[in-house]
């Protein structure tokens, strides 16, 4: 047994409503926190920072953007990229033509006019549902980046449509070395992934499943149908906006429209279905498979074939392992990866007895 | 216990002799980090590039023994063209290999350049866009360590503008003719237009631009809107899959290929020969010639490629374009080290030393036909503020097999594009807080 549960009991309503009840997660979660924000920063190199974990974070909550509004509220969607290039290109513009205004606030106003995006591209979803839905977001996919390379006032006439973030400052201090980036990130992903969980949890979360599982007999028990799902829309819009900022100023610096195409928005959703719907670590997990997996069989090629096989073929084989490993996953555990990982908590707090 | 002490002095003698002897083979290498592109949409230039790249390093190290005798050592780092995977590669490969320093980057693709670029300032790491990338960081006072070598997007236009001009009898005869741009939807595609709505304002041709969404392979509707232009030449500013596609789509909608120019990115084979009969005739621009007449390409072919080593699976695309301006490419990387070698002595040379290189290249003539390479490299000059050094190009056409040169070197109008060069570059310095470097003297 390697923890146990007994003689954990709530004694209120609010020790019981909390979400993590037991004393073992609570102290995981810590160290968790304290690994990502004092051992990581001390002991991560630049590449650590720049090509893993940055890129990690913001995937995982353009995840839990996608997620709260396909995952919680049953709405598909495929254009979370879309959201993200608002996003991104809001901030930048309020950054760019509001003198003095901090940094944090641009991220804000940029997830704000995502979420503005996010209610208008919402709105048909009160008469069309399911894939008559993806098709709408599908609209607005290509619309948002037909605009912002149409109208080069966006992109501050830059002759090849790239924006350039501008050097990171907060309050006097300069985070715009590779350590820095990322503790902006964990700072910014981190109480927004608690804003979340409180999200769901709570009564908005409530309407939003009630309405996914079905939205006529949520209408019946009274539930405001497209308040609700322009809610979700919004709030999923807002996440991802913060989560497109976040991937134009401290992941990569710079930006171009077509870096939130199509295939982005794939990317998301692949994130939020193999790291698991309705979950708020299942994000995370996906975003680790996406971003992680790749680069880790991409170094490992590097060592095991030692240029012996030709790059082409070795980048082609790695494409291969990576379809399979997902087709994998999805058969053996459809429900997603957060769903194993708590089967393997379940498992683990009664070992080596059976569950 | 004897035999413990045994073991033991035996294991330290190893491991000593072994730091020694990696320590002797690494203390005279130099690492290239290749960014390369081998699958996707743009395989045939990655392919090709890093071919001609790797295999004239290669040829540096199985002739000469290297540079001074310091070895030329590199790795891949397959990006795809995509910005993600460039930045990580970037990251991961700056470091260098088992203590050989980085020389420099080359990525070959312009969002990796924009987004790599002031990471290689902050790391001191020359980055070269060969032909390609961010016109204003030909600057380099404001831009120290961003080289588009040759030929920056600017002089490019400028240059075809040029000889639209000559052929119309003079730039002033420019005036009502209509030319359509056709470009790359991508910031390589968009680099330019600014500077050709300017040249047209200038010489009072009335200009179109239209763009053609990545990867290039639907075009009809441009094609379309081109014949009900009626235009007097096209500029096609293509990449990759897009360029058989609007040759074979422009033979359908009637529109004559001898009066389509290709810019530096529509120029190579690999973009004429799929479009087969229809590609006959297609006039492009190009800063070296294909062919593998020269003494340096029928050097490599005699000590690489007889030996089995060349990189290119094709053999038959031993000295197209794309190739041999991956030999060319090669060719100036080597010639910084050699030159920040001479300053800075025969070692290993750290990324800010090996920039000193690049803007001290100093390429006549002379120096061409000793490197072998005389009238495949144009001659080039390069200082602290004058990151581009040559500006001029040619002109070939596909007579169905392969290219023929049909004009001299055309020069571009640097003197036209340097103060716009400059604002922009002082625009960016000031967005970003930079103070940019004294260069002393005027760079042109």
């Amino acid at each position: 047994m390697l923890f146990s549960q007994a003689g954990q009991l709530s004694t209120s309503y609010a020790q019981d409503r909390r979400t993590w009840r037991l004393r073992q997660q609570r102290w995981a979660m810590a160290a968790l926190l304290a690994l990502a924000a004092v051992a990581l920063p001390l002991a991560g190199t630049d590449y650590w920072f720049s090509a893993i974990l940055i890129p990690f974070l913001v995937l995982s909550l353009a995840g839990l953007g996608l997620n709260l509004l396909t995952g919680y509220a049953g709405q598909l969607s495929v254009g979370a990229a879309a959201f993200m290039a608002i996003g991104a290109f809001a901030a930048y513009n309020f950054q760019l033509r509001v003198p003095g205004l901090p940094l944090l606030a641009s991220f804000a106003l940029g997830g704000l006019s995502a979420a503005m995006l996010g209610v208008v591209v919402g709105l048909p979803s009160l008469r069309i549902k399911g894939f008559y839905l993806l098709v709408s977001t599908l609209a607005a996919q290509f619309f948002v980046l037909w605009a912002l390379t149409r109208f080069g006032w966006l992109s501050n006439d830059s002759a090849s449509g790239v924006i350039t973030a501008p050097p990171l400052r907060i309050g006097g201090a300069d985070v715009g070395a590779p350590a820095g980036r990322y503790l902006l990130t964990l700072a910014i992903v981190v109480p927004l992934t608690w804003l979340a969980n409180r999200i769901v949890r709570g009564p908005v979360g409530r309407q939003w499943m009630a309405v996914r599982d079905m939205d006529s007999a949520a209408a019946v028990i009274g539930i405001p149908i497209l308040r609700t799902k322009l809610l979700a829309f919004a709030v999923s819009s807002f996440y991802l906006g913060v989560a497109g900022a976040l991937w134009a100023f401290t992941y990569l610096g710079t930006v171009e429209p077509n870096g939130f195409d199509l295939a982005r928005s794939f990317q998301i959703l692949f994130i939020i279905i193999i790291g698991g719907l309705g979950s708020i670590l299942g994000n995370f997990l996906g975003a680790a498979f996406m971003v992680l997996l790749p680069v880790l069989l991409s170094n490992l090629a590097g060592l095991v074939s030692g240029g012996a096989i030709d790059p082409g073929q070795l980048e082609n084989v790695q494409k291969m392992l990576f379809g399979a490993l997902i087709i994998l996953f999805l058969i053996k555990e459809p429900a997603g990866l957060a769903r194993l990982w708590h089967a393997a908590g379940l498992r683990l707090s009664n070992w080596p007895l059976r569950p | 216990m004897h035999q413990n002490r045994f073991v033991l002095r035996l294991a330290l003698g190893l491991a000593l002799a072994a730091t020694t002897l990696t320590a002797a083979a690494q203390a005279k290498e130099q690492y290239f980090p290749l960014q390369s592109y081998r699958v996707g949409p743009y395989a045939a230039g990655g392919t090709g590039f890093f071919g001609g790249f790797i295999d004239y390093m290669q040829y540096v190290n199985l002739k000469e023994g290297g540079v001074n005798g310091v070895k030329l050592v590199w790795s891949e780092c397959e990006t795809e063209y995509v910005v993600e995977k460039g930045v990580e590669c970037y990251e991961r490969l700056k470091k260098g290999l088992d203590k050989a320093p980085a020389a420099a980057t080359n990525p070959l693709s312009v969002g990796i350049a924009y987004a790599t670029l002031e990471r290689s300032a902050a790391d001191k790491l020359p980055l070269i866009t060969i032909n390609h990338g961010r016109t204003d960081s030909t600057d380099g006072s404001v831009f120290p360590y961003v080289f588009p070598l040759q030929l920056n997007p600017y002089s490019e236009v400028s240059a075809i503008v040029n000889y639209i001009g000559a052929k119309a009898g003079g730039l002033d005869k420019l005036k009502g003719k209509k030319i359509v741009t056709l470009y790359h939807g991508s910031p390589y595609g968009k680099e330019t237009n600014p500077i050709l709505e300017l040249l047209a304002k200038k010489y009072g041709f009335q200009l179109v631009l239209l763009e053609v969404p990545h990867p290039g392979n639907e075009q009809q509707s441009q094609w379309l809107t081109i014949r009900r232009e009626k235009p007097d030449w096209v500029i096609l500013r293509g990449w990759g899959v897009m360029n058989p596609v609007a040759l074979k789509t422009a033979q359908k909608t009637g529109f004559p290929s001898d009066h389509i120019i290709g810019n530096i990115w529509s120029n190579s084979e690999d973009d004429a020969a799929p479009a087969g009969p229809a590609a006959k005739g297609y006039i492009s621009i190009t800063t070296h010639p294909s062919g593998t007449q020269f003494p340096v390409l029928q050097d490599i072919r005699k000590t690489v490629v007889d030996a089995g080593k060349g990189n290119l699976a094709d053999p038959k695309r031993f000295g197209n374009v794309y190739y041999n301006l991956g030999v060319v490419n090669g060719i100036l990387n080597v010639e910084a080290v050699r030159v920040a070698q001479a300053k800075f002595g025969k070692r290993p040379l750290t990324g800010e030393e090996v920039r000193w290189g690049f803007e001290n290249i100093r390429l006549d003539n002379k120096r061409l036909a000793e490197l072998g390479a005389l009238g495949l490299v144009q001659p080039l000059k390069l200082s602290c503020a004058d990151h581009e050094g040559g500006g001029a190009v040619r002109f070939q056409q596909w007579d169905g097999q392969k290219w023929n040169v049909i004009s001299d070197w055309i020069q571009a109008d640097r003197k036209l594009l340097r103060p716009i060069i400059e604002d922009s570059a002082r625009k960016y310095a000031k967005e970003k807080g930079i103070t940019p470097r004294d260069c002393g003297t005027k760079a042109i």
